[in-house]
């Protein structure tokens, strides 16, 4: 648009293209951090990676010995959060739970994002036949229920953490593979893809040299709203009792165990790790908002 | 049979009435609040129109134009913020009215026609609904809206309302829906009437009759017409009066033919030279351009806004605001030194030549090339033959339908012409897709595309831009490419800063020549551009013929340019070929092109553009549409529109290729002769030619037979 | 109109049968030995052996794919390997049951969702637009049994309001079935406002900023006309379609309210079929609710079409 920056050829030469690029990234981060969404979001992630990370060392007590008995005590100055219906300390569990969660779920969704965007980048790109058989798969795949379909194959293949991931990932691709399909088909029709192709481009160079860093944007955006799916699905799974097993202090299992107590008035053995899963998700999920209204700028 | 309607409308001429104006700005000044920060973009902007006089608000990208014209009605943004002045419209003051007060005021005062006509009609409602409902709004029940309705279609030339009350927008053409459009606004009778850039996107042909309506109801009511245009050509062929913007502010201002002849300000004298006017040519000169480039949107400016770009400013011009001189009847404009407009010279340097013909460099024989859709064929190109001589410029002329950038398309490589088709390069084949062709050929043909926005990869640098180019159509590595994009860049005037920019910071000039360059990367003999400056200012407009003429001049390239701006394509084509549907109307050289005797499409399209210079003489209003490719009439395709049908024989047979001169050619049962008497009475004889009836109702019996 | 729906029917079946054959792949093809899969690493091999003659798995492939494509054609699912019956009807009874309660979810948050959406759309970038899309991104994040476990602690057992077991007493009325049911239907209703009404918010957003909204309110219309007349209308698309993608996700998200409020539907019984490793159990039920997320979106891809006068007058 005439209008923008307005340049006289009398200016000196200036910075070289890679610090223009790094200076575009710098500023986005300084916009990022400004939105209060994203900070709220990754402090509370952080304070799950650190547990996650530093785990039996910083807890109060340790999660697996049952110590406190009689169990079902309520939170108390000396067991902030109380303590299960085997005297197990729940502060101390919540902590150590985010471990599988922050470890299953995100590969699940790193599988998932980069499956689906590689199916994304040839369905959107390559059209014709290939692209309409694709799509067949892919909407095929996205009329499965995928609590449904995980519970059968974690069935057939049993429970553990890597067909937890490759189910959860499986299942995401063909959802990613839609958002980056249409970001792509929208790339495509513009004129630099057909300035590529009159200098005799190949398909590979034009789809990941000149398509690719230009999707990149939705691609991130799509990865962390995965990642808070990827929680909840895991957390879903196992609630229901298909995902990690016992002793594992995961959040979904121990509320799946605990709920019945909750109607004799014992809320805080499920309470917590509720509380736990639902602000890990939501942080996820204001992070991938202000990501998406950073990158829409 | 030739059709002739009544004489052609005159302008309303104004006498000033003793009454209030209908539309008075004082000193408006308005911003945008953009993250926190208010943005001048009116900075104290005073205009009056009277009703029944018709006044234009003319200026390029950002000058504030658009705004001015949406303040008068109260449409602003959230973030838009009036900073003083008012706007008065018969006595009212807009600026200070409440949601409720606004509302009845475009109720009953105010009415607006948008650029988009098909954006700007509900696309699931009919048409009937919509026209209806600007008449129940006024108080009218369903079936006086309905009669309403009609009527209001009829008014503005719409043929058979009732079939079009049951239609959807996406069923009429671009023309009949402006014409809706139209009615719509008139259906209060409103004391002022704005319009916004209201031909821009429609075809020439039926551009001029739209503006033709314009005129005509402008006549009839006594409404004050507001319009907004960044084409001088148009508000030249409507407007009593002109305001021509520059950074929110009125520069100049007066009678339209009266600035447009003698410009009383440098910005538009500069505007006005940077124009192919007249009928000038690469050869003549270059064309004049305004150095520097536009203000940035809300950037602070000195005094007089157009210091920075103005050849005659001084040091009080930075300090003192000009006031409005009155610099003749009517007319004002500020400037310190209006005085010294003479000192601004016409550049003496020429840049282009006229091209002495050289070998062939590119032949095409029997192309065509048809498109299959769900069922219908569509002929986009039926056998088109044309040559391309080195160094010389093919300009390419049509409406849409006209097959122009099939054509380009097809030349290129981007879409395979038919088989039976022939393309030769230099005497060798030419293969149809450009993935099969050699690296020699890829470099030897490339484009220049119409939008630059879209044109360049927005993660990619110019830099990179550039040298990809030309270490693929080259093969050139290390040194030898960083030199020729140095070269490149040099030939296109863009500093080292540049190329180390990405598109978004570069302006549309700017980046236009980073796509020109980048088609030159390879040295090509051919280069397409597809309305390479359509998207542009048009003071930036001229630097980029400009460059265009000196590369083809320094490497003898040839160009096939596809314009629709017949200025344009007069100064840099030597050659001419007219399209319509899919085929060559006619080819020859320019000058004898423009001059006649010619095919009667051309004679219509020539007719049929508004230039800055005043109304062309013959004056050829064609009536219908365009038809669709899919279903083209039989024996000649023009017989449906064509303002010299005869009957029994335009519709039955193909036209001959007749000679008129040695080079120009074109097709048409009428002899030569006989056109260059016809159309030399027409020039002189003042009366309207238009599409006879028999002409439209073989339109009609085609239509019929059209089941899409 | 009419050359549209074939076409959408023809490829529908063509999914469905991708689909069927996906769920035959995870059943028959990932487990090396079904037989085994079923009983355990415990069981003796001859139990192993003995039932994998009983299922037919010792047959070549393709033969069990085409027997499993005729079952579907045929709707005929098998018998479930623990109470020995056919399986669709059971399924079928489920899902019944399940609609219910999904229904009513949707009948909360179907209007609540939208309502919030153009309210939100209208005062785009205020206070209450940035408090409902918070509000909305939150709300979905938030998993059907987190949500339901929080109102069973606080609706359900702090304040005592309504029951927290979703089966009401057999032949009770429609209220009486409704009250019971209130809870578990609003865990997710909860879940699912936040897509519905940020679909809408964006879609009217979209509409808002349109040419032809700017002439309805040019003739003088007043916002509540623009609104009704042109607003709605169109902006109301993309919310058909993403409504009938949730529909898809209820039946995931219903198996964690199911066991919460101990409600005996679809997800109950799935959950029964996985803990006893009744594979024809849980094919027909991923089969069954695949076919109805395709009914739907299908529905909702023929309204959207139908809105569109290019798509619905297509020459044929």
């Amino acid at each position: 648009m005439a209008g923008s920056i307005a340049l006289t050829p009398e200016q000196m030469p200036g910075p070289a293209a890679v610090s223009e690029r790094s200076r575009a990234r710098r500023e986005m981060l300084r916009l990022l951090v400004r939105r209060k969404a994203f900070i709220i979001g990754s402090l509370v992630i952080l304070f799950w990676v650190i547990c996650a990370i530093l785990g039996e060392r910083i807890t109060p007590y340790d999660p697996f010995n049952a110590f406190f008995l009689p169990g079902h005590q309520p939170p108390s100055p000396a067991h902030l959060f109380g303590t299960d219906r085997i005297g197990r300390d729940v502060l101390s569990r919540v902590m150590v739970g985010a471990r599988d969660v922050l470890i299953v779920a995100p590969l699940a969704a790193i599988l998932g994002v980069v499956s689906g965007t590689l199916l994304g980048l040839v369905m959107g790109y390559y059209r014709g036949i290939v692209d309409d058989i694709l799509s067949r798969l892919v909407e095929a795949f996205l009329a499965l229920p995928v609590i449904l379909v995980a519970l059968l194959t974690l069935v057939v293949l049993g429970s553990s953490s890597i067909v937890v991931i490759c189910v959860v990932g499986i299942l995401f691709a063909p959802i990613v593979a839609r958002t980056v399909r249409s970001a792509v088909l929208s790339e495509r029709q513009l004129d630099y893809v057909t300035a590529a192709k009159l200098r005799g481009e190949s398909g590979l160079f034009i789809l990941s040299q000149e398509i690719f860093p230009n999707v990149l944007g939705p691609t991130v955006v799509e990865l962390t709203v995965r990642f808070g799916y990827a929680i909840f699905t895991v957390a879903t799974l196992s609630f229901l009792g298909v995902g990690l097993q016992p002793p594992s202090p995961d959040w979904g299992l121990t509320v799946s165990q605990e709920y019945t107590n909750m109607i004799s008035g014992k809320w805080w053995p499920t309470t917590f790790p509720a509380l736990a899963i639902a602000s890990t998700v939501i942080a996820v999920n204001l992070i991938a908002d202000s990501l998406q209204s950073v990158l829409s700028e | 049979m030739t059709g002739i309607a009544e004489p052609p409308p005159q302008p309303l001429a104004t006498p000033p009435p003793a009454s209030a104006a209908a539309l008075r700005v004082e000193d408006l000044s308005l911003s945008y609040v953009v993250r926190g920060i208010p943005r001048p973009v009116l900075r104290g902007v005073s205009f009056e129109v009277r009703p029944g006089e018709s006044y234009g608000l003319v200026g390029e990208s950002g000058c504030g134009k658009s705004t001015t014209a949406y303040a008068a009605v109260r449409y602003l943004p959230r973030n838009a913020v009036i900073t003083g002045g008012r706007i008065l419209v018969a006595g009212d003051d807009v600026t200070k009215m409440t949601d409720e007060q606004v509302r009845r005021f475009r109720m009953h005062h105010a009415s607006m026609v948008y650029q988009d006509p098909g954006a700007a009609l509900n696309p699931t409602t009919k048409i009937g609904p919509q026209v209806a409902e600007a008449f129940t709004v006024l108080g009218q029940n369903r079936r006086e809206a309905h009669a309403s309705a009609l009527r209001a279609m009829e008014r503005v030339q719409i043929a058979d309302p009732e079939r079009v009350f049951q239609r959807y927008p996406h069923q009429l053409s671009g023309g009949m829906q402006q014409r809706i459009v139209i009615a719509m606004a008139l259906a209060s009778d409103p004391k002022l009437l704005v319009l916004d850039e209201p031909t821009t996107g429609l075809d020439a042909t039926v551009e001029a009759s739209v503006l033709d309506l314009v005129r005509k109801l402008q006549a009839e009511t006594n409404a004050a017409v507001l319009l907004i245009a960044h084409n001088l050509g148009v508000i030249r062929s409507i407007c009593d009066r002109v305001g021509v913007m520059y950074a929110g502010k009125i520069v100049e201002e007066g009678d339209a033919a009266a600035v447009f002849e003698q410009p009383k300000h440098p910005y538009t004298l500069g505007l006005l030279r940077s124009l192919p006017r007249r009928g000038i040519r690469k050869s003549q000169k270059a064309l004049a351009t305004i150095p520097g480039s536009l203000p940035q949107i809300g950037a602070d400016l000195p005094a007089c806004v157009f210091v920075d770009r103005c050849p005659l400013a001084t040091e009080i011009c930075r300090t003192v605001e000009p006031p409005p001189f009155d610099v003749g009847p009517g007319r004002t404009s500020r400037c310190h030194h209006i005085d010294r407009l003479g000192e601004i010279v016409e550049p003496a340097a020429v840049v282009g030549q006229d091209t002495v013909q050289g070998d062939l460099a590119l032949t095409l024989a029997n192309v065509s090339k048809t498109f299959h859709q769900s069922g219908h064929d569509v002929p986009a190109l039926v056998k088109v033959d044309l040559t391309l001589f080195d160094g010389e410029t093919l300009g390419l002329v049509g409406e849409s339908g006209s097959g122009k950038s099939t054509l380009a398309r097809t030349i290129l490589g981007i879409e395979s012409p038919d088989v039976g088709g022939e393309m030769e390069l230099d005497e060798h084949r030419l293969d149809a897709r450009s993935m099969q062709r050699p690296t020699e050929d890829k470099r030897s043909i490339q484009m220049v595309f119409q939008n630059p926005e879209s044109a360049l990869n927005r993660g990619w640098t110019a830099r990179h831009i550039l040298a990809r180019s030309v270490s693929k159509l080259t093969g050139l590595k290390g040194k030898a490419v960083n030199a020729r994009v140095d070269k490149l860049a040099a030939d296109l005037r863009l500093t080292q800063r540049h190329l180390d920019l990405k598109p978004r910071q570069l302006s549309g000039g700017l980046k236009q020549r980073v796509a020109i360059a980048r088609a030159f990367a390879g040295d090509p003999r051919i280069v397409v551009a597809d309305e390479p400056t359509s998207a542009l200012d048009v003071s930036v407009q001229a630097a980029i013929l400009n460059l265009l003429s000196e590369l083809q001049t320094e490497n003898k390239t040839s160009y096939l340019l596809i314009s629709h701006d017949l200025g344009v394509v007069r100064y840099l084509a030597d050659r001419i070929a007219v399209m319509y549907l899919g085929r060559i109307m006619e080819v020859g050289e320019s000058e004898n092109v423009f001059h006649g005797p010619n095919h009667p499409y051309t004679e219509a399209l020539l007719s049929a553009i508004p230039t800055v210079d005043g109304e062309p003489a013959a004056r050829i209003r064609l009536e219908g549409e365009i038809p669709s490719p899919a279903n083209p009439p039989s024996g000649c395709v023009f017989h449906t529109r064509c303002h010299r049908f005869i009957q029994g024989l335009c519709e039955v047979t193909e036209p001959p290729l007749i000679e008129v001169e040695p080079g120009h050619l074109m097709k048409c049962h009428i002899p030569v002769d006989e056109l260059r008497r016809l159309q030399a009475k027409a020039r002189q004889e003042d009366v309207v030619l238009t599409t006879p009836p028999e002409a439209l109702e073989a339109a009609a019996a085609i239509a019929a037979d059209d089941p899409g | 109109m009419v050359r549209f729906i074939a076409r959408r029917l023809i490829l529908a079946l063509v999914t469905l049968w991708l689909l069927a054959t996906i769920v035959f792949i995870i059943t028959n093809v990932l487990p090396s030995n079904v037989g085994r899969t079923i009983l355990g690493p415990f069981a003796p091999q001859e139990t192993v052996d003995a039932l994998n003659e009983k299922l037919g798995t010792n047959r070549p492939l393709p033969v069990r794919y085409l027997e499993s494509l005729q079952g579907l054609v045929t709707l005929d699912f098998g018998d479930s390997f623990v109470s020995g019956k056919a399986v669709l009807p059971q399924v079928v009874a489920a899902v019944g049951r399940s609609a219910k309660l999904a229904g009513l979810a949707l009948l909360i948050t179907i209007p609540l969702s939208i309502a919030a959406g153009l309210y939100a759309a209208r005062r785009r970038d205020q206070r209450a637009d940035r408090a409902i899309v918070l509000l909305g991104v939150t709300l979905s994040s938030i998993p059907e049994f987190v949500t339901g476990t929080i109102l069973v602690v606080v609706v359900g057992v702090g304040l005592r309001w309504l029951p927290v077991l979703a089966t009401a007493p057999d032949n009770a009325d429609i209220p009486t079935q409704i009250r019971f049911l209130l809870l578990p239907a609003m865990a997710m209703a909860i879940v699912y406002f936040g897509y519905i009404a940020r679909m809408t918010r964006a879609g009217t957003i979209e509409v808002l900023q349109s040419d032809y909204t700017r002439t309805a309110l040019m003739k003088g219309l007043t916002t509540g006309q623009t609104m009704r007349r042109h607003v709605l209308r169109n902006a109301l698309v993309p919310t058909v379609a993403v409504i009938a993608v949730q529909i898809g996700y209820l039946f995931g998200g219903i198996i964690a309210v199911e066991k919460i409020f101990n409600y005996n539907g679809m997800g109950s019984t799935m959950l029964f079929a996985a803990q006893h490793k009744d594979l024809p159990m849980l094919t027909a039920g991923v089969i069954v609710i695949g076919i109805v997320y395709m009914l739907a979106t299908l529905t909702a891809d023929l309204i959207i079409a139908w809105m569109n006068p290019r798509i619905r007058l297509e020459a044929t």
